[in-house]
């Protein structure tokens, strides 16, 4: 594999207050010793999509799930995650609140052995929120902004486990932002999904856009291509590049960025 | 052609291997079936034991195994649902949780006649409760604790990961995670080995001769007062059960049709032991069907 010392880090930079989260310096520890993510600054705009992209075992989940702290019970990660300018990689940070306001969608649709409405409102309902009325609204309108309403409608009560791969990740969707969370890390949402699917999925990622910031893993240069604003190049634990899609899939600064695009590696 | 022979060759071993056990199985089941079928009657459940005559029947032997069952479970489900649900999602992997496995292990490979005579020191003598149903129960708590709390531990660790963090990614404590979505993806494997574990309790003699006693006392059926000495709910009173009635008539008994009793005391037990297994899987089905699909509202 490429070494990395052959390549100049070519970082986009935004003002602080353009972004809705961003790192400095993170670094990720596995047992104590063995470092994962090397020192990776990035920022996200609000109201984008961001993908991360790399070769496997490149850190860019690694980096994800350190945003809203899920590494945290196997990790050490060292550095600054700032969100509303606080930096929440601290010890006194109610991860749970945290994560109300940072949603996640895994690369295996992962729904509750519950019925599709129940896989909604049970974070809901642990929130404290016990109005019917009210969960059914949020039921409905979250279902709607992941596009599976339609689907699903007549039969909310139902298993959601007799869903389609596509339906249940859109569900997925739909229970992170019943939450109305403020980002979304979704990690290669797409990637156990058919073609069909992944489409569906997509669109519905880019409506989501005007509402949420979102940051995604993926392996899909397409996907990438397709559906993100900024994309930033993750290789052997440390962010290479990050511009605009359009000029990381373009007219990449870097050599090794330039090889992973072009499907000489990875 | 060489590897076709040794893997025609192999499985042949195995299905002879497996052949074998299949045979014991049958031969034993069969035997005991045969033999204690034909004198299982709706007469022989419902009556007393006779110490001397023949014709007598195992009513209180059978109670008192459901019973013995029923607190056995009471005492340590709690105790091993807590230790499994440690173990699977709290305990890191140290030296002090891997004493803690080693040490179930161990005690999971006890043989119960330690148990027993443990339990006769312990809740008979020092603490004072005689034979009695009670420290029957606490022997077979010690006995049975080891097994339950691995048996749930494997349901709970047979959740997926991603179902965990499904439940933290949306906000929710570790705590509420668990209880909200693992436990009842798991409960299904939970019941299953409630149960299984069940039968071993069921059919378990040598724990309970020096600490439930083997002698049957004089019970009262319609006497709902667990606090009186004949009611049948009274835990300080001695309960022989049914494996522990088949060990007296073969050793001590004197009644004519002692063969006949064992017979069917037994066949009885395999019974109630293969409804327990079957029942099982049934209800773990039925509850895994139920848990994941529509509530009907």
């Amino acid at each position: 594999m490429e070494n990395w010392q052959n390549q100049t880090k070519y970082i986009k930079t935004f003002n602080n207050d353009e972004c809705e989260l961003y790192t400095h310096n993170l670094s990720v520890f596995y047992g104590g010793t063995v470092q994962k993510l090397f020192d990776v600054s990035l920022g996200f705009k609000k109201n984008t999509i961001t993908a991360l992209i790399g070769a496997s075992g490149s850190g860019k989940s690694t980096f994800l799930r350190s945003l809203n702290r899920l590494n945290d019970r196997v990790a050490r990660v060292d550095g600054n995650i700032m969100f509303h300018e606080l930096d929440i990689n601290q010890k006194r940070i109610n991860v749970y609140e945290l994560r109300k306001a940072i949603g996640m969608v895994f690369q295996k649709p992962n729904p509750f052995p519950k019925s599709i409405k129940e896989n909604i409102t049970y974070a809901l309902k642990a929130n404290g929120e016990q109005d019917k009325a009210k969960l059914n609204q949020l039921v409905e309108e979250s279902l709607k902004a992941a596009a599976l309403w339609d689907e699903v409608k007549d039969k909310l009560d139902n298993s959601a486990l007799a869903l389609s791969g596509g339906q249940q990740q859109r569900l997925c969707i739909a229970r992170a932002i019943a939450l109305k969370p403020e980002i979304l890390l979704l990690d290669e949402p797409a990637s156990a999904l058919d073609p069909v699917s992944t489409a569906k999925l997509e669109d519905t990622l880019k409506q989501l856009r005007s509402k949420y910031t979102m940051i995604m893993v993926t392996h899909n240069m397409q996907q990438a291509s397709r559906i993100s604003d900024y994309t930033a190049f993750f290789h052997l634990g440390r962010a290479l590049e990050y511009d605009t899609t359009t000029n990381i899939f373009t007219n990449p600064q870097g050599e090794i960025t330039e090889k992973y695009i072009q499907g000489s590696f990875g | 052609m060489n590897s076709k022979r040794t893997d025609r060759l192999a499985t042949r071993v195995i299905y002879l291997l497996v052949a074998i056990i299949i045979l014991v199985l049958i031969g034993i089941l069969g035997n005991i079936l045969i033999a204690g079928v034909p004198h299982l009657s709706w007469h022989f459940l419902t009556s007393a034991s006779s110490s001397f005559e023949a014709g007598g029947g195992i009513r209180d032997q059978l109670f008192n195994s459901l019973y013995l069952l029923v607190l056995t479970l009471l005492i340590s489900l709690p105790i091993a649902l807590g230790a499994a649900i440690y173990l699977a999602e709290y305990a890191q992997d140290t030296w002090v949780t891997r004493l803690i496995r080693t040490t179930i292990e161990i005690l999971s490979s006890l043989p119960s006649i330690v148990v027993g005579l443990f339990g006769y020191l312990l809740f008979v003598v020092q603490f004072g409760l005689g034979f009695s149903i009670i420290a029957g129960a606490l022997a077979l708590t010690f006995f049975n604790l080891p097994i339950l709390t691995s048996n749930i531990e494997q349901a709970i660790n047979g959740v997926p990961q991603a179902q965990r963090e499904a439940g933290w990614a949306l906000g929710l404590s570790n705590w509420k995670t668990i209880r909200g979505v693992v436990l009842p993806s798991a409960l299904p494997g939970i019941i299953t080995g409630i149960i299984l574990s069940a039968g071993r309790v069921f059919g378990e003699a040598a724990a309970l001769i020096y600490t439930a006693g083997q002698s049957g006392s004089i019970v009262d059926y319609s006497n709902w007062n667990m606090f009186s000495s004949t009611s049948f709910l009274n835990v300080m009173r001695p309960a022989e059960t049914l494996a522990v009635h088949i060990w007296k008539v073969n050793t001590e008994g004197i009644i004519p049709d002692v063969n006949l009793v064992s017979a069917a005391t037994s066949a009885l037990l395999v019974i109630v032991v293969i409804i327990f297994n079957f029942g099982a899987r049934l209800l773990g089905n039925w509850l895994y069907r139920n848990l994941t699909a529509a509530k009907v509202k």
